[in-house]
């Protein structure tokens, strides 16, 4: 144990899964998560679990569905457009409280978009992953390790919550290689039991229903609204985030992800010039770390967050920041990547007194809608 | 001494059903649960309810129930398949459910094989919804979302859902029974325990398709709907076993036997007459000998 291993995010990802005790894998070819399928492909059948390459990212959900209201530890994982077509799934999922972890290996888009790394399915993660009243948890690693050490947390905050998590990472996690430190293997047998499953009644207990039919309108109601009580004690308890030089920071950066590997060597770039960055960097965008943020207020001059998207973020940052200081944003979309430099001046733009949400487009920095006057 | 002859299934719950007066659903929804029950298979059945009629299937069952997505009962039927192995999944599905917005995961359960058994009610109509055409309505057919009659040529043709999968080499039993009289709905219980066994031997994908009536939305009474049925449904979807690999492998098993047999016999044949042509050899022999013997005679 603790041997550092180089592989890639989504094979970290993926051995990390099974060493938590997944042992069913559904999925659909799409890039750029294709090397966690091909690895649960050769891995899976070797130690007794199920790999199975459904016909479609609605098939492999709703086996997910299966498998989970089956009581098993399952996963899948896709990219942007796939997600799009598990939404369906994912909100069955919520609506019968069942548990499952969802990868979300992003790229550019909408539509067909690209295959470079984006981060232009926060809202979808983080509000809208199919219809009605409801959430995923949302994990966003930055680092390789990262990709592995969420991979059994996202599982085991299903479990306790009984709803479905999501690991929320891009193109670049997915495909660059890092040294990983690799968890201690459990096997399914370790994983506590789950009484509610529909795994056949053996005579020995009153049949189990897994279910998110409600026809009685108030029978609807107290189950959307115990759900929400549950979303309540998870917000106030799940909550996370890293702080980095946030202690006498006054410009405070908030990145998740790939933007926040870029915005740290930013960060390292202007306090060589004395302006007093940190950064805020979510690791759960559901529930969203205002604490964190709210924690920095009394200190803070000026927000900057940094996307790789046209600002989708940033909206949970003004909405804890609520008005009382200037929320800035900067952003690259459609797989384009910033570089430090971009992101160290849009800091010092910020520390000048700066208000902005800029977006670049063909060689010039352009303002969008939305920034704080 | 009195005699149990009738009793309602222990695979029933005591609800009532939402089904209309005259709906053949509760017929077949009594035959499933009668099947699971004299096999007893109760305690590791888990069955999967779709999307239309009998979407609160879950409630009439007391065996193990998951409620699938529209069309996704046959994904979510092998979710729990390849999680609990050694259990019995069946879905119940309509012709809306199955064969429109669901044909990818039929189909593909099929194909794969997936050893699920489904039971497939099919009534030409979207129930639940209030009577649209669906993927099964028939030509010609009037329903709500087809008022002047299925139009072909805009809408297409029926899909034949047996003949469809009995293509797919996964499909371990496709028949198409229905229930309009006492006969036929003992030929569809014989049908629907079939592929129950089938499932427990292991087979792969097994699918009984019912069809069936709703008089609700044909706006028929129950006994003409019967009528209706066996007028045009029939016709169309022709009763018959589309595919039975059981049946069909013993049958090349007793064709190969059959053969041997005839393999047998013409090396029996082929060694008589060489026997015979030995014989004929022989008596040829003879009789030079006595020819020979004769023109001996005749020299002396």
């Amino acid at each position: 144990m603790s041997e550092k291993v180089l592989m890639k995010g989504n094979e970290a990802l993926a051995e990390a899964a099974i060493r938590a005790g997944c042992r069913h894998f559904f999925g659909y070819p799409i890039t750029p998560q294709t090397e966690l399928a091909a690895y649960m492909a050769k891995r899976m059948p070797k130690i007794g679990g199920v790999y199975l390459q459904a016909e479609s990212e609605v098939a492999a959900i709703n086996m997910v569905y299966g498998a989970s209201a089956a009581g098993v530890r399952v996963m899948t994982s896709s990219s942007s457009p796939g997600i799009s077509l598990k939404a369906e799934g994912i909100s069955y999922l919520i609506g019968a409280d069942l548990p499952a972890l969802i990868v979300n290996v992003q790229r550019g888009a909408p539509g067909l978009g690209g295959i470079q790394p984006s981060q232009a399915d926060y809202w979808m993660a983080t509000r809208a992953n199919g219809h009605g009243d409801g959430h995923v948890l949302v994990f966003a690693p930055s680092t390789v390790q990262e990709m592995c050490d969420y991979a059994s947390l996202a599982f085991a905050l299903g479990d306790k919550y009984r709803m479905p998590a999501m690991i929320l990472a891009d193109g670049l996690l997915g495909q660059m290689m890092e040294p990983v430190e690799l968890p201690e293997a459990i096997t399914p047998e370790d994983l506590p039991l789950k009484p509610w499953a529909a795994c056949g009644h053996k005579n020995r207990r009153e049949h189990n229903t897994v279910n998110s039919l409600f026809l009685v309108a108030q029978e609807l109601e107290d189950s959307v609204i115990e759900r929400e009580q549950r979303y309540a004690k998870i917000k106030a308890e799940e909550q996370r985030a890293e702080l980095v030089l946030t202690d006498d920071a006054d410009i405070i950066v908030v990145a998740f992800g790939a933007a926040a590997r870029i915005a740290r060597s930013a960060i390292k770039l202007v306090r060589e010039q004395g302006i007093k960055a940190g950064l805020v960097r979510p690791i759960t965008l559901w529930p969203y770390p205002k604490d964190s943020i709210a924690n920095l207020l009394p200190q803070a001059k000026a927000f900057l967050t940094v996307e790789l998207s046209c600002g989708q973020m940033v909206e949970d940052v003004r909405l804890t920041v609520n008005g009382k200081v200037p929320v800035n944003f900067f952003g690259h979309t459609g797989g384009i990547v910033p570089t430090p430099a971009e992101v160290a001046e849009a800091i010092r733009m910020t520390d000048k007194g700066e208000q902005f949400s800029l977006l670049p487009y063909k060689s010039k920095l352009i303002a969008t809608e939305g920034g704080p006057k | 001494m009195s005699e149990v002859l009738f009793k309602r299934s222990s695979l029933l719950t005591d609800k009532i059903t939402n089904y209309c007066p005259g709906c053949t659903h509760g017929i077949v929804q009594r035959m499933v649960a009668e099947t699971i029950e004299e096999l007893q298979l109760g305690g590791d059945t888990i069955g999967v309810c779709p999307v239309g009629c009998s979407v609160c299937a879950y409630d009439f069952y007391s065996c193990d129930m998951v409620q699938a997505a529209h069309g996704r009962a046959p994904a979510v039927a092998t979710g729990i398949k390849r999680s609990v192995p050694e259990s019995i999944v069946f879905t119940y599905q309509g012709d809306g459910d199955l064969a429109s917005i669901g044909m990818a995961e039929t189909i593909h359960a099929a194909t794969r094989g997936e050893n699920i058994t489904v039971i497939f009610i099919n009534n030409a109509i979207y129930g639940m919804t209030g009577g649209q055409m669906a993927p099964t309505s028939l030509p010609g057919q009037v329903t709500q979302t087809s008022p002047y009659g299925r139009d072909v040529k805009t809408a297409g043709y029926p899909i034949r859902v047996c003949e469809l999968l009995a293509t797919l080499d996964g499909v371990a039993l496709a028949e198409r029974v229905t229930v309009d009289s006492p006969k036929n709905v003992r030929a569809a219980k014989r049908a629907i325990k079939k592929a129950f066994q089938y499932q427990l031997e292991g087979l792969g994908f097994t699918i009984i398709e019912l069809v069936c009536t709703c008089p609700t939305n044909w706006g028929m009474t129950a006994s003409k709907s019967f009528e209706w049925l066996r007028e045009n449904m029939l016709p169309y979807y022709p009763l018959g076993v589309y595919k039975d690999a059981k049946a069909v492998a013993a049958e090349q098993a007793s064709a190969a036997s059959d053969a041997k047999a005839v393999a047998a016999e013409q090396a029996s044949a082929a060694s008589d007459a060489k026997a015979v042509a030995a014989e004929q050899d022989a008596t040829a022999e003879v009789a030079d000998i006595a020819t020979n013997a004769a023109s001996a005679k005749a020299v002396a």
